[in-house]
C-alpha cells in the first residue's frame, strides 16, 4: 500500500511555557475506515525520530513505515477493524510545525526563535486533530518510548477521550540518565560549527553533530546482547587492527552508517526540540504526584516493557502500574523476554502483537 | 448454589474449566462484585466471572505467557510475585480475593492471607487438603515424601512449599480471629463433610475479618 501524508492547519496553539504558536501544521496518515459509531479510532505516537508515516510504504521515500510490522490487515493494529491515526510531533521535521518551519510573523525559519515545546504541548495539539477528525472518544492511544509517555499525558489530560491506553517501553518521567543521553546528543549539535546558532538553514547542516547524537542514540536502543550478537568484534572488511583511526570494526561502520542516514532525514534543530521536550516529560509535574495525576484517569491501561531495555527500564514502567494500583485503576502489565534492549517494541513484535491484539478486541467489545 | 445437583446420596459438582473448585467459587462470588484473583494463570476463571457474573476482574500472575494469555483474553492481569504483589492496593478495594489451590505455593502464606483480608472485604482460599487418607496413607506405608493424584511432583521439582491440612488452615483462622462463612469439602466430584480433614481432597473456605 503506497501512502501519503495529509495537511491540517490550526490557527493557534497555547504552550506550557506560556507561548503560543499562531499556526500550526499537521502532517498525518490515516489507515482503515473510521465506523459510523466513530467508535474504532486509534492514535498511535511515534518516538523520538519517527513520523506520521507509521504503515504502508511511503510515496516519497519508497521506504515501509516504523511500525509496519504491527500496523495493517489481520495485524496488531488490525486496519480491516478498526481506524488508525498517526501524526507527526510538535517540533518535528516531517511535515508538523517544527524549528525548520516558516514562522508567517517573519517569513524566515524559525530557528531558535522556536518556543521550547513539552509532551503536553504535542498531545495537546493531536487532540485538536482529533477533534477535527471528529474523534470524541478513541478507542485506543498507544506508543512506544517518548510515543507511551504521550499515552500517558493523553490518559490524564483527556480522561473522557481514550477507552484504552497503551504505554509501551516508556516512563513517567525522565531519570538522570535519560536526560544526560540527552545532553551529550544536543551537545554533539551544538559543538558542531555548522550548527551556527541553530541558523543554517540554507546552507550547511550541522551534519556530524546530529550523526554523533544519532550514534549515541542508537547505543542506547541496543542492548549489551544485540550487540554482541549482531557485531562482536568482527572487523569490518579487514583481517587485522590497521593501527589508525579509520573503520576497525563492524560497529563503528553500522554507527557511522545510521548517523549518516539520519541527517539526510532529520533536522538537527528538531533533534534539540524534542530531546528537550523529553527531559521535561514528568507526567506527576502540577499534578501532585504520580498517583494522583494517573487517579484522575479513567481508561483501561495495557503496560509492556521489555527484559533488555536499559534506556526505559522495567523498574520505570513498574511505578506506573503500581501508582494506577494504588488506585485500583484497571491496568494489565507484562514484562517481555527480548535482547534487543529498548529498539524491542519495534523489531521484536511477535508476543507484544498476541497481547496487543486481545486487548484491542476486549475493549473495544466492551466499549461497543 | 447452581453447579451442585444432587446425584444419589452425596451432591455432585459439576466442573466449571475442568476444574471443581472453580465451579464453587464460581457459586460462592456474587453478581457485579470487584474480584481479584491470586495466581491467575491464563485468567480463564476471571474470564469465566466476567462473562457469567458480570464481574470487575483484576488478577496476578507472575509466570509471563500466562500473563500474556489472560491479557489477550481480555483480563486484566498484572505479572508480579503474590507475596509482595498486593502490597500496592488499597484497603478494601475489592470484595472477593481469591486464592485458588496456591497458598501452599507462597513464601509466607499467613502475610499473603492478612493481605488477602486486608485489601478485599472477602477471601476465598482453596487448597489441597494435606490431611487426606491417601497422603497420609503414602506418606506412612511407603515412608516417602508423598505423591498422589493432588500433589503429583517429585519432592524436588514441587512448587509446593507449604503442606497443610483442613485442620491447619481452620486453627490459623481462629488464631486470627477471622469468620469462616462457608466451607465446603470436595473429593473428586463429590462434597462431603464426614471425617472432612481426612476425606476432603480440595477444601474451600469462604473468610472475612
Amino acid at each position: 500500500m503506497i501512502v501519503t501524508p495529509q495537511h491540517v492547519r490550526f490557527d493557534s496553539l497555547p504552550l506550557d511555557s506560556g507561548a503560543s504558536l499562531a499556526q500550526v501544521d499537521v502532517a498525518y496518515q490515516t489507515y482503515g475506515v473510521l465506523n459510523r459509531s466513530r467508535s474504532n479510532g486509534i492514535l498511535l505516537l511515534h518516538a523520538l525520530t519517527g513520523d506520521a508515516h507509521v504503515a504502508g510504504i511511503s510515496q516519497e521515500t519508497g521506504k515501509p513505515g516504523w511500525w509496519d510490522n504491527s500496523v495493517g490487515p489481520g495485524k496488531a493494529f488490525d486496519t480491516e477493524k478498526y481506524f488508525i491515526v498517526c501524526a507527526n510531533v510538535l517540533g518535528g521535521c516531517r511535515g508538523t510545525t517544527g524549528p525548520a518551519s516558516i514562522n508567517p510573523a517573519t517569513g524566515a525559519h524559525y530557528a531558535m526563535s522556536f518556543p521550547v515545546i513539552t509532551i503536553c504541548d504535542m498531545v495537546r495539539l493531536q487532540k485538536k486533530l482529533v477533534d477535527h477528525l471528529g474523534i470524541e472518544r478513541l478507542l485506543a492511544v498507544a506508543g512506544g518510548s517518548m510515543g507511551g509517555m504521550q499515552a500517558l499525558e493523553w490518559a490524564v489530560a483527556y480522561p473522557e477521550a481514550v477507552a484504552a491506553v497503551i504505554p509501551i517501553a516508556t516512563t513517567s518521567r525522565h531519570s538522570a540518565q535519560q536526560i544526560a543521553f540527552n545532553e551529550v546528543g544536543r551537545q554533539a549539535i551544538m559543538a558542531d560549527p555548522d550548527w551556527n546558532q541553530g541558523d543554517y538553514y540554507g546552507g550547511k547542516p550541522p551534519a556530524r553533530g546530529l550523526s554523533v547524537a544519532r550514534m549515541v542514540g542508537h547505543i542506547t536502543y541496543m542492548s549489551d546482547e544485540s550487540m554482541r550478537e549482531k557485531f562482536g568484534r568482527r572487523l569490518r572488511d579487514k583481517e587485522r587492527y590497521g593501527f589508525d583511526f579509520s573503520v576497525d570494526f563492524e560497529v563503528e561502520s553500522y554507527l557511522r552508517y545510521r548517523g549518516a542516514q539520519f541527517v539526510e532525514r532529520f533536522d538537527a534543530n528538531s533533534y534539540l526540540y524534542i530531546t528537550k521536550a523529553l527531559d521535561y516529560f514528568d507526567l506527576a509535574n502540577g499534578r501532585g504526584s504520580l498517583a494522583e495525576a494517573l487517579g484522575q484517569t479513567a481508561a483501561r491501561f495495557l503496560v509492556i516493557s521489555f527484559t533488555s531495555d536499559w534506556l526505559y527500564p522495567t523498574y520505570q514502567s513498574l511505578e506506573i502500574v503500581k501508582a494506577l494500583r494504588s488506585r485500583n485503576r484497571d491496568v494489565a502489565y507484562c514484562e517481555l523476554t527480548s535482547n534487543y534492549g529498548h529498539d524491542a517494541f519495534l523489531v521484536d513484535i511477535g508476543e507484544q502483537s498476541e497481547i496487543l491484539r486481545g486487548f484491542l478486541a476486549s475493549t473495544f467489545k466492551e466499549a461497543a | 448454589m447452581s453447579a451442585l445437583t444432587q446425584a444419589g446420596a452425596r451432591p455432585f459438582v459439576r466442573e466449571i474449566l475442568g476444574r471443581s473448585d472453580y465451579a464453587i467459587i464460581g457459586g460462592l462470588v456474587a453478581r457485579h462484585a470487584k474480584v481479584l484473583d491470586l495466581g491467575c494463570g491464563d485468567g480463564e476463571l476471571l474470564q469465566w466471572l466476567a462473562e457469567n457474573k458480570g464481574v470487575e476482574a483484576r488478577g496476578i500472575e507472575i509466570n509471563s505467557s500466562r500473563v500474556q494469555r489472560a491479557i489477550s483474553r481480555g483480563v486484566p492481569a498484572y505479572q508480579g510475585d503474590i507475596d509482595q504483589g498486593l502490597a500496592d492496593y488499597p484497603d478494601q478495594a475489592f470484595d472477593y480475593v481469591i486464592l485458588s489451590l496456591t497458598l501452599q505455593e507462597t513464601r509466607r502464606p499467613l502475610v499473603v492471607l492478612k493481605e488477602m483480608l486486608r485489601v478485599g472485604r472477602r477471601a476465598i482460599v482453596t487448597f489441597p487438603n494435606f490431611g487426606h487418607w491417601r497422603v497420609r496413607l503414602a506418606h506412612l506405608l511407603r515412608g516417602r515424601a508423598p505423591k498422589t493424584r493432588l500433589f503429583p511432583y517429585d519432592w524436588y521439582d514441587s512448587p509446593n512449599i507449604h503442606f497443610f491440612t483442613v485442620k491447619d488452615f481452620e486453627a490459623v483462622v481462629r488464631q486470627e480471629g477471622w469468620t469462616v462463612e462457608r466451607r465446603i469439602f470436595i473429593s473428586g466430584h463429590y462434597l462431603g463433610t464426614v471425617l472432612y480433614n481426612l476425606m476432603a481432597e480440595v477444601a474451600v473456605f469462604l473468610v472475612r475479618r
